[in-house]
């Protein structure tokens, strides 16, 4: 294992367990509340962020960080009180801050799209050890409200008009899911890119609930399914020329395809021990109809 | 001025709300006293949902006032003594729950941050027996039946232990056995002196636990006593349910009741 030796990859193996931690743990509240693509939205608001970064000479994750976070308490107040054609709101936010980020990159004297295009497709081998630090902090935000506040978005995101009735500081929780997931995204960014960020929200979140009963389980195995492809990408990226945010992903698409193949007799086994009924009619058809079944044709 | 205990838990005076420009309550007046039984009826469209989440706060009033245990709604904080039961077809969401984990969401207004005690736990198997679902309570919602849905949905709200139910339909696309299973919930809560005021499309099985019925029609009560005899809605005055074989006329659904 002499990868392990080298610091860049410490630093690279260490920011993807980080981001195959919190990608899942925030994923999964969005997925709940159906809202799978909000992490693609905010990634290409934080492209605006990195090219303020740039042009201000400031660090990109950290502005990246800033606009993500203005970006996505946007995208949540229109999701609340917008009542009309929010969806096109939304894309109005996403593709300014697409054409933001690539206009911003391209007026500072340092950056170029080669340097936008590490921030959108993830450059691991070129983590600092300050985008270390900030991923650090960043990722240990998310885990804190992610898991310490799992009853309250729970309770949020599986029905917010009961959770209102509860007394929960509704509004003020939607708030947090959103900056949590503007955390998320910006954390993610090095790794697996803006444009990918979403995937490893969604997709192990997706594969988890193929086996899982239960939102702990889903919760639980999301995670370890973020930690084992961040990581198999990573290492694979290490030993072949290939792409790690890219790869990642396609891992992470795997585990879905083999979950849910593993799914469909574990779900027919389960559905049996509940007692189900038999699959097939067991009362016989008569071949001639009686005046007393009352079936008219 | 009346003591606390005298008050009734729900008190509604002259309230009017309109959805957009559309006026949906027009001076509705609703009162359940402690341990009545009042079933709000009325046809699609008649604002009986829209009066039961004003009554929750969930729909701005534009007038008139409401008041819950004496206390004035804005300044209602005790929700832990109110369980509601909102109108769903599915206690499902984006992610698979337990029927304990859906449950137990119910007792943050007594809990609302921290960790959940034994107590707490202990409410939440209670409320889960309450509604027949102890043998399923590790089971995802997501195998649950329709009525079984309903089940859960209340079992949420009975999990604080609640003094009073306000409960949004929860007899639609319940099936017959899980109806009973309810009717039967419902009638141990009333003789263990809890109020409910339930939205009905008809009275069904219920019918002889309510006290009381609210009749609405166009936002306006036009009946308030004892409920109309075993005949449920159809029989009401003023009931225009339009089925989909009448043509010419427009079909209201339910969406905005």
């Amino acid at each position: 294992m002499e990868m392990l030796d080298l610091a860049f990859m410490q630093r690279a193996l260490l920011a993807a367990v980080l981001v195959g931690i919190t990608a899942p743990a925030v994923g999964i509240y969005l997925v709940q509340r159906r809202q799978a693509l909000m992490g693609d939205g905010i990634g290409h608001v934080a492209m605006t962020g990195v090219g303020l970064g740039f042009l201000l000479n400031s660090s990109p994750v950290w502005m990246a960080t800033a606009v993500a976070v203005v970006g996505s308490v946007a995208m949540e107040l229109i999701r609340a009180y917008g009542k009309t054609r929010g969806d096109l709101a939304l894309a109005l936010l996403f593709y300014g801050g697409m054409a933001g980020g690539v206009l911003l990159i391209n007026l500072s004297p340092t950056g170029s799209n080669a340097n936008l295009s590490s921030y959108l497709f993830g450059s691991l081998s070129t983590v600092s050890t300050e985008d270390i630090t900030a991923i650090g902090v960043l990722a240990a935000f998310v885990v804190l409200v992610t898991v310490g506040l799992r009853r309250q978005l729970f309770a949020v995101s599986q029905d917010e008009e009961f959770a209102r009735v509860t007394g929960l500081p509704v509004r003020a929780l939607n708030l947090l899911i959103a900056v949590t997931a503007a955390v998320t995204v910006t954390v993610a960014m090095r790794v697996v890119g803006l444009l990918l960020v979403s995937a490893l929200m969604v997709v192990p979140v997706a594969a988890a609930q193929q086996l899982s009963k239960s939102f702990r389980a889903t919760f639980v195995l999301a995670v370890v399914t973020g930690i084992t492809v961040t990581l198999a990408g990573t290492v694979t990226s290490y030993y072949q020329d290939v792409p790690p945010g890219a790869t990642i992903v396609l891992y992470a698409i795997g585990v879905f395809v083999l979950l849910t193949l593993l799914a469909t007799p574990l779900a027919k086994r389960r559905a049996r021990a509940a007692g189900a009924g038999a699959e097939s009619c067991d009362a016989p058809v008569p071949a001639t109809r009686r005046p007393t079944d009352d079936v008219k044709v | 001025m009346a003591a606390p205990e005298q008050e009734p838990v729900i008190s509604v005076r002259g309230a009017t709300a309109a959805l957009g420009a559309r006026p949906v309550l027009r001076g509705v007046d609703l009162t359940v006293h402690r341990g009545e039984v009042v079933a709000l009826l009325g046809a699609n469209g008649s604002g009986k949902s829209t009066a039961v989440r004003a009554v929750i706060g969930q729909v701005p009033l534009t007038g008139g006032a409401i008041r819950l245990f004496g206390t004035e709604r804005k300044r209602f904080r005790d929700w832990a003594r109110v369980g509601y039961v909102p109108q769903r077809t599915t206690a499902a969401s984006g992610v698979p729950a337990t029927i304990r984990e859906v449950v137990s969401s119910g007792r943050l207004s007594r809990r609302r941050f921290g960790w959940l005690t034994r107590a707490d736990k202990a409410a939440v198997e209670r409320a889960i027996d309450l509604v027949g679902l102890t043998d399923r309570a590790k089971d995802s919602v997501s195998a649950l039946s329709g009525g079984q849905h309903q089940r859960v949905l209340i079992a949420r709200a009975l999990a604080s232990e609640p003094e009073l139910l306000i409960m949004d339909e929860p007899m639609a696309g319940v099936d017959l056995a899980s109806q009973e299973i309810l009717a039967s919930t419902l009638r141990e809560q009333v003789a263990g002196g809890t109020s409910v005021l339930l939205v009905l499309h008809e009275l069904g099985p219920l019918e002889p636990l309510i006290d009381r019925a609210v009749v609405l029609r166009d936002g306006c009560v036009v009946h308030d006593g004892p409920p109309p005899e075993a005949l449920g809605q159809h029989a009401l005055p003023g009931h225009d349910h339009v089925h989909p074989h009448a043509a010419g006329e427009p079909l209201r659904t339910g969406l905005l009741t």
